[in-house]
């Protein structure tokens, strides 16, 4: 149930998941930054709340090595809001919730 | 009448001990968070120097271990609640959180933490995230085979200048003095380490690149300037106190950090702190968790005479 909403994206899917319908949230991440799994339930709440209005998702860094280059990161987490396959918004570090939803109200 | 008998601000180590010990003595106590409990510990990679770890631990799993332990006496936390005001000096604490609603108690304990200290250079801002950094663990592996810099002389940039060898195809160390402030034991691996340079007596006084960082402006003591290309500077000069929150015009405080006694009070009745924010020398994360321990235990004791 709390899992499902949450995408894990690849290098594979990424562009027709950005290019969707209804706004993107990626989380950039990898298993050995401390922030970023500490912000990890925090992005799953999102997830879950947002289902139907924003496509959260979470990306890998290690296991994607082409997408985050793309991008020009080079520090995580970085947290990136698309729009139709554009960056709308953007974040780099552990920000709170406050400042995400902040961010989605923006794009949405 | 108050919401809660205590309040603690901030989940770092310090936070989580202190909610530990108040848990367990069971008074009626929350711990605000405005992230996720772990503060800078999160931001290094493994942890050699916290006693009860003969392998070490990494800076994650001992902040799940402790929200764990604190959880099983019931601790309270609620994360994602940033503080962003205080009213300390009454009988009755107001803590006031950033959607401006309002929470009391009879006792705080500020554990609010500290964060890494910036150059102020030219660069620093615009190139965050693109080659400027603060936290190795975090930003290392995107410099696989490059070359950079990591600026400061303490434990953490030494350490930290330690660490990037497994990416970087060299780091060059620049420290405004002439010797390093780290134990030796870090110093002695930094000068044996064939990736690391040193340049000494030097400062960065700009940070350039088009579309990532490119490279530094330095000068030294004597006024000599020169250049170093590097594809990342890794920032690691010491930390700055998160008092932007606290009540400075209430609480006694030195250059910007908690001045208290050796039972962690403040100035304040009712109000301890703990921790990075508190004026003192050492700053490790067992010292940070021994001070919440004895913060929660004044606490505890304030408010039984209450």
């Amino acid at each position: 149930m709390a899992g499902d909403n949450l995408k894990h994206l690849s290098d594979a899917d990424f562009e027709a998941t950005i290019n969707g319908a209804i706004p993107t949230l990626v989380d950039f991440w990898a298993p050995w930054c401390g922030p970023c799994k500490a912000i990890g339930p925090m992005i799953e709440e999102l997830a879950n709340e947002y289902a139907g209005k924003v496509v959260v998702g979470k990306m890998n860094v290690d296991e994607n090595p082409s997408t985050p280059g793309k991008f020009g990161i080079r520090a995580i987490p970085t947290i990136i809001i698309f729009k139709g396959g554009k960056v709308v918004d953007q974040v780099t570090g552990a920000v709170g919730k406050t400042q995400l939803v902040a961010m989605l109200g923006k794009a949405l | 009448m108050s919401d809660y008998q205590l309040i603690i601000v901030g989940g770092g180590p310090t936070g989580l001990t202190a909610g530990l010990y108040a848990a367990r003595a069971r008074l009626k106590c929350l711990l605000l968070e405005k992230g996720a409990p772990g503060g800078q510990v999160l931001n290094t990679d493994w942890i050699d120097n916290y006693p009860g770890f003969p392998e070490g631990v990494s800076g994650f799993e001992l902040i799940d271990r402790m929200t764990a332990q604190a959880k099983r006496f019931d601790l309270e936390i609620r994360s994602g609640a940033e503080v962003t005001g205080m009213d300390l000096a009454g009988p009755v604490k107001i803590i006031t959180l950033e959607d401006k609603s309002t929470l009391t108690a009879r006792a705080v304990i500020l554990a609010t933490g500290a964060r890494p200290n910036k150059l102020n250079v030219p660069g620093e801002r615009e190139l965050a995230g693109k080659g400027v950094s603060y936290c190795a663990t975090c930003d290392g592996p995107f410099y696989r085979d490059l070359e950079i810099a990591v600026i400061g002389g303490g434990n953490t940039a030494i350490q930290e200048a330690v660490y990037l060898t497994r990416f970087a195809r060299k780091v060059t160390v620049i420290h405004r003095r002439g010797e390093l402030r780290a134990t030796r034991i870090v110093q002695e691996q930094a000068f044996a380490n064939k990736k690391i340079e040193f340049i000494w007596n030097s400062q960065v006084t700009a940070i350039e690149g088009n579309k990532g960082v490119e490279r530094l402006r330095l000068r030294d003591n004597e006024g000599q300037e020169a250049t170093l290309a590097v594809q990342g500077i890794f920032i690691l000069i010491g930390i700055i106190p998160n008092n932007e929150m606290l009540p400075a015009e209430q609480l006694e405080m030195t250059e910007g950090f908690l001045t208290t006694d050796r039972e962690m009070r403040t100035n304040l009745p009712g109000v301890m702190g703990a921790g990075d924010i508190c004026y003192k020398e050492v700053r490790q994360v067992v010292n940070g968790a021994g001070e919440g321990a004895v913060a929660a235990m004044s606490a505890e004791h304030y408010l039984a005479g209450q």
